[in-house]
């Protein structure tokens, strides 16, 4: 009873990890790092909460965390493909940005930066037949429709990156912008393309985030997008792979929080999931090889 | 050579500068936004840290833990390391100080002052020594790991603060007093008697000292030693290094714990200068605040003193405005992002402007 109850919280919490994680795979796909997930996904949360509570629709907030996303990925893409400045740096600052823009902008609607009020999440889809099923039904039936997006998302990624000719493109420009380019490919289109989608789907992982637990809370994200990142490693930049790596930190979050309560400290158990993360990424090493020209800015007639 | 040289320094600190005037310039359009006076806000601001002697001290106070962490970020970034992890290296650091002020207190003050010193660095240090081995060894990149030990450390000073060492019949999360003889006394009396007009109740105290020969040290280690050249080789390029015959995964390794050290000290100025305790969660994004400090000091010693005293002057003034005005102290944040984004883009812009013009 109690594995079932895991692995059901599991897919719930590993939706927003494996949302950004796939957002992260489209960006370093196409060649550029992305640390501002993390920024992405609270920029995300937050815009979904604000919208939720001035129109009242949820799914309004769903669209306002994707525009969000968007957006701060727009930052983030100028910075590092138009001024080409270290990714990483920009990253951070991003996610700075993120960070305090944040709490100004909660403290201007709410009147305090800790947190928001609480507006209505979306309503849990239920699965007509899959839920009468005894042991199955409520681990694949009953979950928010962000879940059911998210592996739709997670299936489409896998399709576009390496079925389509966009995706054989954007792959393409993150191994080597200069054939690419001799090719025709719009190697500058392409990875603003890339950094773009991975703000689109970190927002709607941000929008998960704050609208499942109905309220924002100031740095909700709590190491998420760089949770992710280690998941996208571990997954081998492929989609199926890093939702595959987010479905397993998923479920050693679901027993973090089943074990609190019991002999052993409640903060010993909340490292549980930075730990493993920090051991993923050792046990990734020599495994796992990131696209060639990952990190490298691309300049026209340089090489 | 020489007219190089020239023209590099002016950019070195025109970039900066002007990040900063965009920055401020990006706040403005904020204020506005909010229907406020930027004029007034900015001279409220301003005039929190530099409108009276107590202010500036308060702004010095508050610059001297960004000057530990800018100069732990800027040391990591010479070898070609990003220490984001400065937040956890400084609740370690600062909690083995404070554990060794309370557990030592029999000791006089001449050796338990150096010792509790020697534990902030000592816990610092090993914080950044893991990524750094973990980077030497394997290959990980030290961003992640430095950040999940961020959350890690600041889980374990909880712990230790809440479950072990808490002052007794206290509902505030901190632990108990170090003892007197592990104080660092203030600089206020000495301020007055050089003239200055410092009240008593300033907390600026000596660890502003100690920052500033960090600040030195970590000059000369850079510039004036092997060891700093080995880094900066490092640093600029690791095969080349390699080469050379420098033993990259040592220098990696060496790196992080110097640069994790410093950040570890920041535990002098908090704990042995001002609460004489370990108070749980002190630290205000101290360590993603030193990042800003190091990239706009453009990972110079002397850079990130200035810069660290320039975000002193901006956090008090952000205090100041958040008491006398409707807008909150969180703006100040939205401003360091916006500065290290301005900093980051500009220094590309401008060097590849400086490059065309000197061909």
């Amino acid at each position: 009873m109690i594995i079932w109850n895991l692995i059901a919280a599991a897919i719930r919490l590993a939706t927003p990890l494996s949302l950004a994680a796939l957002g992260g795979v489209f960006s370093e796909r196409s060649g550029v790092v992305n640390i501002a997930l993390e920024g992405m996904l609270l920029n995300g949360a937050f815009a979904a909460v604000v919208a939720t509570h001035y129109s009242g629709n949820p799914w309004v907030g769903v669209l306002a965390a994707l525009l969000v996303g968007v957006a701060t990925a727009l930052i983030h893409a100028l910075v590092t493909v138009t001024f080409k400045a270290d990714h990483i740096v920009s990253g951070v600052a991003v996610n700075l940005l993120a960070l305090g823009a944040t709490q100004f902008l909660c403290w201007v609607v709410y009147g305090n930066s800790g947190n928001s009020e609480r507006v209505i999440g979306l309503e849990p889809w239920r699965i007509p037949l899959v839920d009468r099923i005894p042991v199955l039904g409520p681990i694949l039936s009953g979950h928010s429709p962000l879940v059911y997006i998210a592996l739709g998302v997670i299936i489409l990624a896998h399709f576009l990156l390496f079925k389509t000719v966009f995706g054989l493109r954007l792959r393409s420009v993150g191994e080597h912008p200069l054939a690419a380019d001799t090719m025709g490919v719009r190697v500058i289109l392409m990875r603003y393309a890339g950094v773009l989608i991975s703000g689109a789907l970190a927002g709607l992982g941000g929008a998960f985030l704050s609208l499942n637990t109905h309220y924002f809370v100031k740095n909700m994200s709590a190491g998420r997008g760089f949770i992710a990142l280690a998941a996208m490693i571990f997954g081998k930049w492929t989609p199926f792979g890093a939702a595959g790596a987010c479905l397993l930190f998923g479920f050693l979050e679901a027993l973090q929080m089943s074990l609190q309560g019991g002999g052993i400290p409640t903060q010993f158990i909340q490292m549980i999931p930075y730990l493993a993360t920090m051991l993923v990424l050792v046990s990734a090493v020599g495994r796992a090889t990131p696209p060639a020209s990952v990190g490298r800015p691309y300049l026209k007639g340089s090489e | 050579m020489k007219r190089r040289g020239g023209q590099y320094l002016i950019l070195q600190i025109l970039s900066p500068a002007a990040a900063f005037l965009l920055a401020l310039g990006v706040g403005a359009v904020i204020i506005l936004a909010l229907k406020e006076n930027p004029v007034h806000i900015y001279t409220v601001m301003f005039r929190g840290g530099l409108g009276s002697v107590d202010g500036f001290g308060y702004a010095l106070f508050s610059a001297t833990p960004l000057i530990l962490t800018g100069l732990a970020v800027a040391f990591a970034f010479r070898a070609g390391l990003f220490n984001i992890g400065g937040e956890g290296q400084l609740y370690i650091g600062a909690f083995l100080c404070a554990w060794a002020g309370f557990t030592l207190a029999g000791l006089p003050p001449l050796l338990l002052i150096p010792l509790c010193m020697l534990a902030a660095a000592l816990g610092g240090a090993l914080w950044g020594l893991v990524p750094g081995l973990l980077k030497a060894r394997f290959g990980v990149h030290e961003v992640i790991n430095t950040i999940m030990l961020n959350f890690v450390a600041m889980l374990a000073t909880n712990f230790l603060v809440n479950r072990m060492f808490k002052e007794p019949d206290q509902m505030i999360p901190q632990t108990r007093e170090i003892a007197t003889t592990a104080w660092i006394p203030r600089l206020a009396p000495l301020a007055r008697r050089l003239g200055i007009g410092l009240p008593d109740s300033n907390p600026l105290n000596y660890a502003l000292l100690l920052s500033l020969i960090v600040a030195a040290a970590a000059y000369l280690i850079l510039f004036r030693t092997r060891l700093g050249y080995e880094i900066r080789a490092v640093g600029q390029s690791p095969g080349a290094a390699r080469y050379g015959g420098i033993r990259v995964g040592l220098i990696l390794v060496l790196s992080m714990a110097i640069s994790g050290s410093m950040a570890g000290l920041v535990g002098v100025n908090e704990v042995m200068g001002y609460r004489h305790r370990f108070l749980d969660g002190f630290s205000t994004g101290l360590g993603f605040t030193g990042i800003a400090v190091a990239l706009l000091g453009r990972n110079h010693p002397l850079g990130v003193v200035l810069a660290a005293v320039l975000f002193g002057i901006l956090n008090t003034g952000a205090l100041e405005v958040d008491i006398f005005t409707d807008i909150p102290r969180e703006l100040v944040m939205v401003l360091q992002a916006v500065i290290i984004i301005c900093v980051v883009a500009g220094d590309m812009v401008f060097r590849r402007w400086a490059g065309r013009r000197m061909k």
